[in-house]
């Protein structure tokens, strides 16, 4: 299981990284933290030209924290974002990091990486559509910041262009009163979800004011489920429930359609309960 | 042993001799080693579960950097032979040959098409992108239920059907009994196929030396002189140029009982070439195309009568084997299994399985930890446990009173089982207080009325280990069920030793060095033995059927009582007295005083170095020989009880393993921390069994499960804790006592834990008959009871 | 092989300075058995789900399966030999080996590695804490009991 030949290329700056994009003309792969190219090499399934190993760009590693949030340079890891977030960046991030797969895997992979791959299974973009998150496209054509909710298009699809990179990833700071977590269901610790829900509710008081609900593992992409959100701040969790058997909701031989809208509604409640808890402590 | 014949070694826990090495990285596995002139294999293997190959073009493939060959069956057939299982055992036994390259026709998708070698392994696999094959697919056989269905796809198309055996076991009046039965409870259960997945992959590096005529072998395997025999047949090679060298084995778990096609392919190719060849499959081609086991869909019924007592069982096994039965063994060998146990704890009067075993367009089934057993076990305890409920009554209850009690041993079953030295009841005692029984079931009551889906399974269970000549014997495959061990004194009166039991990771070597150690009356560090070299050691039966203690350390001690008796000769000629007068303690020749007379180290070089001083015709034999194979009894068989304490999430479908228990019977324990661990290991492949493993195909015959990521191994996170404890009845039949430990985790984890699933959702009527246990499956029995 | 990309790398490989020129696209774990001759680092699954490859590059357990030689460039690496050589596994190898933590051992190198890291990273884990970090870490033998009493005999937790 040994990858077709490719070329390799270790660019210095970001620069020189979409530079090498651009000459590749289709045929040059971004080498993050590898741990999902890697295997789709090993398997053949993918056979770039050249990979453009952005490991070493400068500032590829920052975290920069300041009052509009927390942006994060391309190669920034999985654990070193979590161990960020645990001495107090975002609260969703720090929920939703430790269920990326394995220490060993997290160790390596970049955040920016798992949202340029778009697997609608993983962690990463669904938070980053729950937070509004921001990401700087950089391309020799010059620089773009695209909103997460459009960056994800479909399955393993984005808005990146073919001689773009993530460059960055901005997530505001959290808003006052809200609190988050982020939950999944797996049959095993650190696989892919079957199901999963990055969620956030805005309290006043003990009363739900506000609610961001975005599922993963259940899609093409990280969904939106606006119409729960309503009904949680409106009419309760049963209601946000219900509301769920509107969203559309892509099944698999293994686990169909109405396993997952179930798990989904499980999740829900599970992650609205675990926060209101919090909140009224 | 000591004077009074209490063990000074035996039945102490000791870690394994090798764990030092290997913790320090220093494992030798089969990759390890490069041979300079070494080419390295890869396969092209068919995408297709079934097709003609019209025509195969590999000119290009051929020109490309690093190939130094392109090879097909035209190639191979010149210097190896097909394979041809047979098995005397299964009379009508239909097979197929099996070519180790695709002779014009694909029978399973993975099955080797042709091999590259090449300079880098990289290099081959570029190549194989370049062979140009023109498949024609035929319809593919994927449904063992449905293959012997009219009109049903061929899995060969030149044999009239799928079947490859059919057979029944029977004795009693199973009718009568049925008849006058007072409950009958019946079920359909189905098995999903699964894989050993060792985590060092099959591999081997084979050299063939053209001015001797010698193949030599490194390969990662469990029975280095079966693997040697066979090749000598297929390459028409005599034995003695034919060297089988297993190295540390990384897992074996039956997968490497096997002789794979790719394996013949890669020993051909290097005798072709007269070149070094290594082939080291990787994981796409282990899940693919190592032997897979257990698809079975099994309808049983089992009759009790007014009394509670079961009376009869009567099945019908269909055992979906793959394209080829697998070579040399057979995998009808697992049919049999599948349906032998099933009962066997249990006094019946009545017994009768049907068993029909027929081909698909999969890849091969074949002998995999516990052979057979975990479906026997699984179908007897389910159905007993849904019998007990259905009386209104424990399940533990019911099994006592049905259990063969001791004073009825020994018997042959109507099953046609040799039963002996069991301990159902004592096995069962010793698990209530295991578990501290009525404290747990408080917590389940606790648990329950708080609004847990908790459950609580058992699974007792009889497994036959230690196979006799008879199992492979009978049918003219040439398998050693014995074992030999040879031993030698070394100058500094250190015993090295070989045996033809083969090390794989369950620590056999340190336990035959102990009972070496034992029956010389050495320390235990005094004595390595060492396994795996055809070339040194004796032939016999490697790694099989939970051998190793109740086999090779019979060998073992037979061998370590010769060079006791010649030490002891050699010492009453020094010392001038006889025999009788001395003894060996502690590594030296005391007399009768308990005066030491010699060490080791001096007696042995006295006899190596200075012969002299031994009367003419008295020098002594200090290297000895002992081989041992069991002359009655055609397994041993063994028995405990298993139980799994589960919870199922309501919301998700998910059960979860809380604690798991043991307790076990394998006679005498050699060394009972080996044991211990043994039994873990195979529990989590049990319960592997039961909620996650599955080498899924679609109707076409393709898998779907050929990656790690998306074969769920089990993984530490989801493991529980498990809680093991012995009742020891030797086996009558051996001087030690021992008997198989092996797979006996895995032969009635996963019964337990189906049981345990189903006491759960016994509150809501509803039950699962399928393995593994899917949470999808868990919440639909839910909510089928829900609407109900 | 002709026309085959290749990159100059130097590096650290326990402790030793290595300078070579290696296939763009030959895998770290690769180079370190093959190359190196470093066979204490196994391979499993070559798609990043075993653990079997795993080694410390720059402070960290990684997978050397997702990783290119390549990528070895300025690095400090270390493998089993030198991580049990420096006497920092002592007391896991020898929970190791006192519980019988391994059978047939072609995970243990992984594991014992992910287990020394977690130790580092939070010295009294409790046995759910090791069954999570150790769950990127396959093992087919021992079914994980005597690998978490091991570790937790290792963090002096037992007595």
């Amino acid at each position: 299981m040994k990858p077709a030949p490719f070329g390799y290329a270790r660019p210095a700056t970001i620069a020189e990284a979409v530079g090498l994009l651009a000459e590749g003309d289709g045929g040059a792969r971004i080498l993050a933290g590898g741990q999902s190219l890697m295997p789709m090499l090993n398997f053949r399934l993918s056979q770039p030209a050249i990979l453009v190993d952005i490991n070493r760009v400068a500032g590829g590693g920052i975290i920069i924290e300041d009052a509009e949030g927390t942006e994060i340079g391309p190669v920034v890891r999985h654990a070193e974002l979590l161990r960020h977030c645990a001495r107090g960046g975002h609260p969703l991030l720090a929920a939703a990091l430790p269920l990326v797969a394995h220490a060993g895997v997290r160790n390596r992979g970049t955040v920016c990486g798992s949202l340029a791959l778009a697997d609608p299974a993983a962690e990463m973009p669904a938070c980053a559509v729950a937070l509004d998150a921001r990401l700087k496209l950089v391309s020799s054509r010059g620089e773009r910041w695209v909103a997460a909710d459009d960056f994800f298009t479909g399955i393993y699809d984005t808005a990146l262009a073919e001689d773009e990179m993530i460059a960055a990833v901005r997530y505001p700071p959290p808003a006052p009163g809200w609190r988050w977590t982020c939950t999944e269901f797996a049959r095993r610790h650190g696989d892919f979800a079957i199901a999963g829900l990055a969620a956030g509710l805005g309290c006043d008081g003990a009363d739900i004011s506000a609610a961001r609900l975005v599922a993963f593992g259940v899609g093409e992409r990280p969904v939106r489920l606006a119409d729960a959100e309503a009904a949680l701040t409106g009419d309760g969790v049963d209601a946000a429930v219900r509301a769920l058997d509107d969203v559309e909701i892509l099944g698999s031989g293994e686990y169909p359609e109405a396993y997952r809208r179930t798990v989904i509604g499980t999740l829900l409640r599970r992650a609205v309960a675990g926060l209101c808890s919090r909140v009224a402590a | 042993m000591g004077a009074d014949g209490a063990f000074r070694l035996l039945g102490r826990p000791a870690p394994r001799t090798e764990a030092a090495r290997l913790v320090a990285g220093g494992g030798a596995y089969t990759d390890d080693l490069d041979h300079p002139r070494q080419l390295h294999a890869a396969f092209l293997r068919s995408p297709h579960a079934h097709a003609m190959i019209a025509a195969l073009d590999a000119g290009a493939a051929r020109t490309m950097p690093g190939v130094a060959a392109v090879l097909t069956w035209d190639d191979l057939s010149g210097v190896v032979q097909p394979m041809e299982t047979r098995h005397g055992a299964f009379p009508g036994l239909v097979s197929p040959l099996q070519y180790p390259l695709a002779n014009g026709r694909v029978a399973y998708q993975g099955e080797p098409v042709a091999l590259v070698l090449a300079a880098s392994r990289a290099a081959a696999e570029d190549a194989l992108e370049a062979i140009d094959v023109a498949y024609e697919p035929l319809p593919a056989a994927a449904s063992a239920e449905a293959a012997l269905d009219p009109g049903a796809p061929r899995a060969h198309p030149a044999l009239p059907d799928n079947l490859c055996w059919a057979g029944e076991i029977a004795g009693g009046d199973v009718d009568g009994a049925f008849r006058d039965a007072a409950l009958v409870v019946e079920e359909t259960f189905r098995f999903t196929r699964h894989t050993g997945v060792t985590l060092e992959p099959r591999g081997l590096l084979a050299a063939f030396e053209p001015a001797a005529g010698t193949l030599d072998v490194r390969i990662s395997h469990q029975q280095p002189h079966q693997l040697q025999t066979y090749l000598a047949r297929l390459f028409r090679l005599p034995m003695t140029r034919v060297r089988v060298l297993t190295p540390d084995v990384g897992g074996g778990f039956g997968i490497k009982m096997h002789i794979h096609a790719d394996e013949v392919a890669a020993c051909a190719a290097a005798i072709l070439l007269g070149r070094p060849v290594k082939f080291i499959a990787d994981r796409l081609e282990a899940m693919a195309a190592d032997v897979h086991a257990r698809e079975h869909i099994v309808k049983a019924r089992m009759a009790v009568d007014a009394r509670g007592l079961i009376t009869a069982f009567d099945v019908e096994d269909r055992h979906g084997l793959g394209a080829y039965s697998v070579y040399p063994r057979s995998s009808t060998m697992e049919t049999v299994s599948a349906v032998r146990t099933i009962g066997a704890p249990y006094g019946m009067s009545a017994y009768r399985a049907r068993m029909t075993a027929v081909f698909q367009n999969k890849s091969l089934t074949g002998q995999y930890r516990s052979v057979g057993h975990p479906i026997a076990c699984t179908v007897t305890e389910v159905l007993v446990e849904r019998a007990a409920r259905a009386r209104g009554e424990d399940v533990l209850s019911f099994r006592a009173r049905n259990y063969t009690p001791v004073a009825a041993l020994p018997l042959t079953n109507p099953a046609g089982v040799r039963l002996m030295d069991l301990s159902h009841a004592a096995c069962l005692e010793r698990l209530e207080a295991l578990m501290d029984l009525p404290r747990l079931r408080q917590e389940l009551a606790d648990g329950r009325a708080a609004g847990r889906l908790l459950g609580l399974g058992f699974a007792a269970f009889v497994e036959l280990t230690a196979s006799g000549s008879e199992a492979y014997g009978m049918g003219d495959v040439a398998v050693a069920a014995m074992d030999t061990v040879t031993l030698a004194l070394e100058p500094d009166g250190s015993v090295k030793g070989e045996a033809s039991v083969s090390e794989i990771g369950q620590g056999i070597a340190t336990t035959l060095a102990r009972v070496v150690a034992e029956g010389i009356g050495l320390p235990a560090e005094q004595v390595r033995i060492f396994t795996g070299d055809t070339r040194s050691a004796p032939h016999g039966g490697g790694a099989w059927s939970s051998r190793g203690a109740a086999i090779g350390a019979e060998a073992a001690h037979g061998a370590a009582r010769r060079l006791r008796a010649a030490i002891l000769e050699a010492a009453a000629v020094l010392a001038q007295t006889v025999p009788d007068t001395l003894d060996i303690i502690d590594g030296a020749v005391v007399d009768a005083s308990g005066q030491a007379r010699f060490t080791l180290e001096e007696l042995v070089q006295t006899a190596l170095f200075r012969g002299y001083e031994f009367p003419e015709g008295r020098l002594p034999q200090l290297a000895v020989s002992h081989q041992y194979g069991r002359p009655q009894d055609r397994a041993i068989p063994t028995n405990g009880i298993q139980a799994s304490l589960i919870e199922i999430d309501p919301g998700t479908g998910l059960v979860t393993c809380l604690n798991h228990w043991v307790v076990e019977d394998c006679g005498r324990l050699l060394n009972p921390l080996m044991v211990d661990e043994q039994i873990r290991g195979g529990v989590v492949q049990g319960i592997g069994e039961a909620l996650f493993e599955a080498c899924r195909y679609d109707a076409d015959g393709q898998l779907l499960t050929g990656t790690l990521a998306d074969y769920l191994l089990p993984m530490a996170g989801e493991m529980p804790d498990i809680a093991i404890a012995h009742v020891e009845t030797p086996y009558s039949g051996s001087v030690l006592g021992a008997k198989g430990a092996g797979e006996a985790g895995t032969c009635a984890a996963a019964a337990a834990v189906l049981n345990a699933v189903n006491d759960a959702l016994a509150p809501f009527g509803a039950s699962i008959a399928e393995t593994p246990v899917t949470p999808v499956m868990v919440l639909n029995a839910l909510a089928q009871q829900a609407a109900a | 092989m002709s026309g085959e990309a290749h990159v100059d790398i130097a590096c650290r490989v326990n402790g030793e300075e290595i300078v070579d020129r290696v296939p763009a696209r030959l895998s770290l774990v690769d180079f370190l058995r093959h190359r190196l001759g470093l066979t204490g680092t196994h391979v499993g699954c070559e798609h990043g789900v075993c653990g079997a490859c795993t080694i410390v590059l720059d402070g960290r357990c990684v997978r050397g399966c997702l990783l290119l030689a390549a990528q070895a460039d300025g690095a400090e690496i270390e493998t089993i030999e030198e991580a049990s050589r420096s006497g920092r596994l002592d007391a896991l190898k020898d929970a190791f080996v006192a519980r019988a933590a391994l059978q047939c051992g072609f995970c243990t190198p992984g594991m014992l590695l992910t287990s020394a890291e977690l130790l580092a990273d939070m010295p009294a884990p409790d046995r759910a804490e090791i069954r999570a970090a150790l769950s990127g870490n396959y093992c087919r033998c021992t079914g994980y009991h005597a690998i978490v009493d091991a570790v937790e005999a290792a963090a002096g937790l037992k007595t």
